[in-house]
């Protein structure tokens, strides 16, 4: 394609139309440059505040409470303590949700490839769409009213994670419908003429195939439920110490934060703990990133 | 043939779980609601009356509703300029380019920071400086919640809009750069017309993020439970009533706060539905 950019001979008689192209040209630069310098700005304010805090303790420490934050902060010292709690609870939340949404949302996905046109399939399509619309907070509502009211008897790790798996759902499903419709049918119709049964179509030769994409869309899931807090505060709720039972309020790093914001002797550790978040948020993506660019899935 | 037949129920029933889950919900959130709906009537979408006291208990939504509408409207205002200039960078001025990539990736980012971390960074940075500019003296409002989710919503805005203008058939531009337009002529006369219901579409899901949005509006809006009377106003949305005041609600409180939810899972429903729709027109 050539460039045509601008009609030289005409130059006198329409300076104007120019002069505007040029400014509008300018218009979208700048507002582009608008348009992403948040990232920049929120990463940069994050490390400025936050990088002192971050050390070995910060890691396997559990978070203080006030008054060892008051001492320390009398003192001249950093505030002792990490975000230990959040962190595990965190890990165990999202590898609960995994567990539930990563099978269901990859048979639906298969489902949804092997079924196009059909009108059933076409309605699972629409409300996994709808699903994936659905503000998080009425997600804490739901998994509220299920799991902390009827299952556990309290807030509980199992009740976040049931409104975390309810937010990977679909975007797992969509991925996983996404990257087997991307896999030519010559390669399942080979498998299906040498005499290969249906099952194992699917998992030896489809679900191999498309295993890249797969992961792609599963690491979006988890990166995309990592930084959620407002399901979990109507769920899991928080917890100061370390905690594995399923059925007890657990903590999570963004439950952290907010609580940490809420509490302003506990105020340097809200940079720290976001800037741990974030880190680790954005290293995710960008692995999904390179991923999606190698598996040409996007 | 035994296997096959297997396969194609799990299959089967796991697409029927995604079902049982979705009439679930609609099923628990109404049942959740009845209360509220019926002890208000229609009262609870038209009062902005709302009282906790003990035997005067009054809830109505109409102040988060009209919070709601008010910050998403608004957001998604601020955000068009943002938006779709950046997509005319991706999708039209650099193409295909390492550059346009680049940018690309920080806009995939911008979806990436979690919400509590906009938040943060909205109350520590962009409230002081609404303060600095004397728009309002506390920095509150709808105004600054505003402005943060329109930030927050510009990559589902940008992604889908500057795919679209990048379908635009280049045959189309070349016949109108052939009659001498410049560039600047080509986006407003030929891409944008073109390209019409895509960018309608994919700001339409990108409000529909807005409105659902909960922590970053409920650390910046000033949680206030009133109808707004301006854009420097304090207020609350419907999500962040939510997030403020479940913890501590029960009886019929609690369920005025789930019909809240149910308001907001039907609206952002509809949005949404609409979005999709003319996007399946489209392809």
């Amino acid at each position: 394609m050539g460039k045509m950019r601008c009609n030289k001979i005409q130059t006198d008689g329409f300076s104007f139309r120019l002069v505007k192209n040029k400014v509008f040209f300018c218009f979208v630069i700048f507002m582009s440059m608008i348009a992403i310098s948040p990232v920049f700005f929120i990463i940069i304010k994050l490390i400025i505040k936050g990088i002192r805090q971050i050390n070995l303790n910060f890691i396997i420490d559990v978070a203080p409470n006030t008054l060892e934050a008051m001492t320390a902060i009398a003192n001249g010292e950093i505030i002792p303590g990490g975000i230990a709690n959040g962190i595990t609870g965190s890990i165990l939340m999202v590898l609960l949700a995994s567990i539930m949404a990563i099978p269901v949302g990859i048979l639906t996905g298969i489902y949804l490839s092997e079924n196009q046109d059909k009108i059933y399939a076409n309605i699972i399509r629409n409300i996994s769409e709808i699903l994936q619309g659905v503000p998080s907070i009425v997600l804490g509502i739901l998994s509220y009213l299920w799991i902390v009211i009827n299952i556990t008897k309290g807030f509980s790790a199992f009740a976040g994670s049931v409104s975390l798996a309810i937010m990977m759902l679909p975007l797992i499903i969509k991925s996983t419908e996404e990257t087997l419709k991307m896999i030519p049918s010559t390669i399942k119709e080979a498998a299906l003429s040498l005499g290969v049964p249906y099952h194992k179509v699917i998992f030896k030769v489809l679900l191999p195939t498309g295993l890249g994409g797969l992961l792609t869309g599963i690491l979006l899931a988890i990166s995309r439920v990592l930084g959620e807090t407002a399901p979990l505060m109507l769920t899991a709720l928080g917890s100061s110490v370390v905690n594995f039972d399923i059925t007890k309020p657990t903590s999570a790093v963004p439950l952290l934060i907010w609580e940490f914001y809420n509490d302003p002797n506990l105020l340097d550790l809200v940079w720290s703990s976001s800037l741990f978040l974030m880190g680790f948020v954005l290293i995710l993506n960008i692995i999904v990133k390179k991923m999606a660019n190698k598996w040409r899935y996007c | 043939m035994n296997g096959e037949k297997i396969t194609k129920v799990v299959l089967f029933v796991s697409s029927l779980l995604i079902l049982f889950l979705a009439a679930g919900m609609v099923y628990t959130l109404l049942n959740g609601a009845i209360p509220a709906f019926n002890k208000f009537g229609w009262n609870f979408i038209f009062s902005s009356e709302w009282n906790p006291t003990e035997g005067k208990e009054e809830y109505g939504a109409l102040s988060f509703i009209t919070g709601t509408l008010l910050t998403s409207i608004l957001a998604l205002l601020l955000c068009i300029p943002m938006s779709f200039s950046a997509s005319l960078f991706l999708g039209e001025y650099y193409k295909n380019t390492k550059i346009a990539n680049i940018l690309g990736s920080m806009v995939d980012l911008l979806a990436g920071i979690p919400s509590i971390v906009y938040g943060l960074w909205g109350f520590y940075v962009i409230k002081p400086l609404i303060v600095d500019l004397g728009f309002n003296e506390q920095g509150f409002g709808i105004f600054t919640s505003a402005l943060i989710l329109s930030i927050m919503i510009i990559p589902y805005a940008t992604s889908l809009s500057s795919e679209i203008i990048k379908m635009v058939p280049n045959e189309l531009k070349e016949a109108a750069y052939s009659l001498g337009a410049t560039q600047q002529e080509v986006i407003f006369n030929v891409i944008v017309p073109s390209a019409r219901s895509g960018i309608v579409a994919s700001y339409i899901l990108a409000f529909g993020r807005a409105l659902g949005e909960t922590m970053a509006v409920t650390m910046l809006i000033g949680n206030a439970n009133i109808i707004p009377k301006g854009l420097f106003d304090t207020g609350n949305t419907m999500a962040s009533v939510i997030a403020n005041q479940f913890g501590e609600a029960e009886g019929l409180k609690l369920s005025s706060l789930i019909a809240i939810g149910l308001l907001l899972f039907l609206i952002t429903g509809i949005v949404n539905s609409i979005g999709k729709l003319i996007i399946n027109k489209l392809s």
